[in-house]
């Protein structure tokens, strides 16, 4: 088990280290470079831009910078932002409360309501439940998250009133119950593409369990059906969720951003689009680090966890 | 069901498929309708008198059915359905044209990696891997902030976003085809390799590969529109499904039309290559059974 986690380990240290060069790679490929900002500024003379990239070691060799800038990356220095100079790790901070509300929230509607589906078109398979349910899920994927948001807000706040339209509360309110008034509409939207990925793969995991010998063997026994259905079947079809839940994270991370984006939810999703109209790239390359490490940390997280509740996985 | 059990007619591999793939009634309402929106897209702005940037101040938001405007007019006046069709121009041949060049990457990285293994194949995957980390909305805004927005840049950045995915399918079934009699015997034949790469390996992973190519056009449709909305991809005066739900969100009270037509036309179109896809995919084997 130790060398299973210790091999994983080193081979997301290893992507990290390419992640991060990739980062740096798409940051230098920016025209006009990571001073481009500073550059489009009419009070900078060529003279003062001189001096500055001399003064951030842009004039050194790129490897020399990657290094320089890996150094820090892993020392939690990440620069600072160019709109109000604020380090990029504590302006990431201060938003990713709010993402983590909505992707927790989503994900828990998407999670008992997919296993719902899932569970339920399998045990019914090809019944007119398992067929809607089918076609019902192709359709979720296929709809834009920032549509059916746009269209959640038609009805729901404009003709029915029933939900705010967007923020995360009122201001100057922020109980509990305004905070979880303001939530309902974009977690559900958030967790519409969720919940049919989901239910999909629940369905097969499900399909798979119910088909095996120890099953046949508990109807065999006179087991009633829920009982099987439950204790046996669910129990057993759960264990692979584990790998959807780490495969989905970078879905799910991107369906976050154009949420926040239509329910201007202030987030890592709404920052990261703001900071690109302002051309901030300090917080715009720290974003989409910060994102494929929370990926990777996500992938590695589902592989220990498979491998401890499954001990089968281990050994391969 | 029952002459057909009896009798054992010999059917070629496509002729089966395409009895499989008929009996998929989606993926057949799918193509129908992928057949639809392109032909719509392709002469329907040659039929309607109106054309799509045409500026009528006099006539703004006119709502459907009202006059001469099926769909009505935009915020400017304009015909919401010539909108549409020469949107549906811009935003099908992205998903095509994007889908292709992703594919065309894909395969390539993908029988390399496959077929030299080792450290190649260790360093190409592990790339693919890395890229696969970003999730795909965030290093495409990140790109298109970067570059000039257009056509052209929105359809490179989402191949580039894309190709990742099918590179990973047709490395693993390279992989385990090169190890089949057809391969070994390939090269005692002493064909080359990169023959025995795309004459004998790529050709016997058709099937897996055209099913990705038709669920990665919905997703280049999808991609599309994701960063149109945003206002980085397609630039106005220029129609695309994405852009034009971009203001459709300020007059959402006012003119809810304005956000549905393009938003069920994405929809449609996604749904319909998805579909297909789907279709084909239990059409050309039956065997690969992925949820």
């Amino acid at each position: 088990m130790a060398r299973y986690v210790a091999n994983r380990l080193m081979q997301a240290i290893m992507l990290l280290v390419i992640v991060s060069a990739l980062g740096f790679a798409i940051l230098h490929l920016a025209p006009g470079g990571p001073l481009s900002q500073f550059a489009a500024s009419a009070q900078m003379t060529q003279e003062d831009l001189d001096r500055v990239t001399k003064q951030l070691g842009l004039d050194r060799p790129l490897p020399i910078q990657y290094l320089d800038w890996f150094g820090r990356m892993v020392r939690g220095d990440w620069g600072r932002s160019y709109r109000d100079g604020e380090p990029v790790l504590s302006v990431i901070g201060s938003h990713l409360g709010a993402t983590l509300e909505l992707m927790a929230t989503a994900t828990l509607i998407a999670v008992l309501l997919g296993c719902w589906i899932g569970v339920l078109g399998a045990v019914r398979r090809y019944s007119l439940f398992d067929s809607l349910a089918t076609v019902g899920a192709m359709i979720a994927l296929s709809i834009p998250t920032f549509w059916f948001g746009l269209v959640t807000i038609y009805l729901f706040s404009v003709k029915l009133g029933w939900l705010p339209s967007g923020n995360r509360h009122t201001i100057g309110d922020g109980s509990f119950l305004d905070l979880l008034h303001h939530l309902i509409a974009p977690a559900v939207v958030l967790a519409l593409v969720e919940t049919a990925i989901w239910g999909r793969f629940m369905r097969s995991s499900m399909l798979e369990v119910i088909n095996q010998d120890y099953i046949r063997t508990a109807r065999a026994k006179g087991m009633p059906e829920w009982r099987i259905l439950t204790v046996h079947a669910l129990r057993n079809a759960l264990l692979p969720m584990i790998t959807v839940a780490g495969l989905q994270f970078p879905t799910l991370l991107g369906g976050a951003l154009v949420t926040e984006t239509v329910f201007t939810w202030p987030g890592m999703g709404r920052l990261f689009l703001d900071s690109i109209g302002y051309r901030d790239y300090p917080v715009v390359m720290g974003i989409l680090m910060f994102s494929a490490m929370m990926v990777l940390i996500g992938s590695l997280l589902a592989d220990i966890l498979y491998a401890v509740v499954d001990p089968r996985i281990r050994v391969g | 069901m029952s002459t057909a059990a009896l009798q054992t007619v010999q059917l070629a591999p496509g002729q089966a498929a395409w009895q499989r793939f008929r009996r998929h009634r989606l993926a057949l309402a799918g193509a129908v309708t992928i057949v639809i929106l392109v032909l719509g897209s392709a002469f329907g702005p040659y039929i309607l008198p109106f054309d799509d940037t045409y500026i009528d101040i006099m006539k703004r938001f006119a709502p459907p059915l009202s006059g001469a405007h099926i769909l009505g007019t935009d915020e400017l006046g304009r015909d919401v359905l010539a909108r549409l069709m020469m949107g549906g121009r811009v935003s099908l041949s992205i998903g095509i044209v994007a889908m292709t060049i992703a594919m065309a990457v894909g395969i390539l990285v993908g029988a390399f990696a496959g077929f030299y293994g080792g450290v190649i194949g260790a360093v190409l995957m592990r790339f693919v891997d890395a890229v696969l980390c970003f999730p795909a909305i965030f290093l495409l805004l990140a790109l298109a902030a970067l570059t000039e927005p257009g056509l052209m840049t929105t359809t490179l950045l989402i191949a580039a976003t894309a190709w990742m995915s099918v590179a990973r399918v047709v490395e693993a079934q390279v992989r385990s085809l090169r190890e089949r009699e057809f391969a070994i015997a390939a090269v005692a034949f002493g064909s080359s390799n990169l023959r025995i790469m795309f004459r004998e390996l790529v050709p016997n992973a058709m099937a897996p590969i055209v099913v990705a190519a038709t669920l990665n056009v919905a997703k280049a449709i999808l991609l599309e529109s994701y960063v149109s909305y945003l206002g980085f991809g397609i630039q106005p005066p220029a129609a695309s499904w994405g852009n034009m739900l971009n203001n459709a969100q300020i007059y959402m009270t006012s003119a809810p039309w304005l956000a549905i037509a393009p938003g069920v036309a994405i929809t449609l179109a996604v749904t319909s290559f998805n579909f297909l896809g789907d279709g084909l995919r239990d059409a050309l084997d039956p065997r690969m059974n992925i949820p």
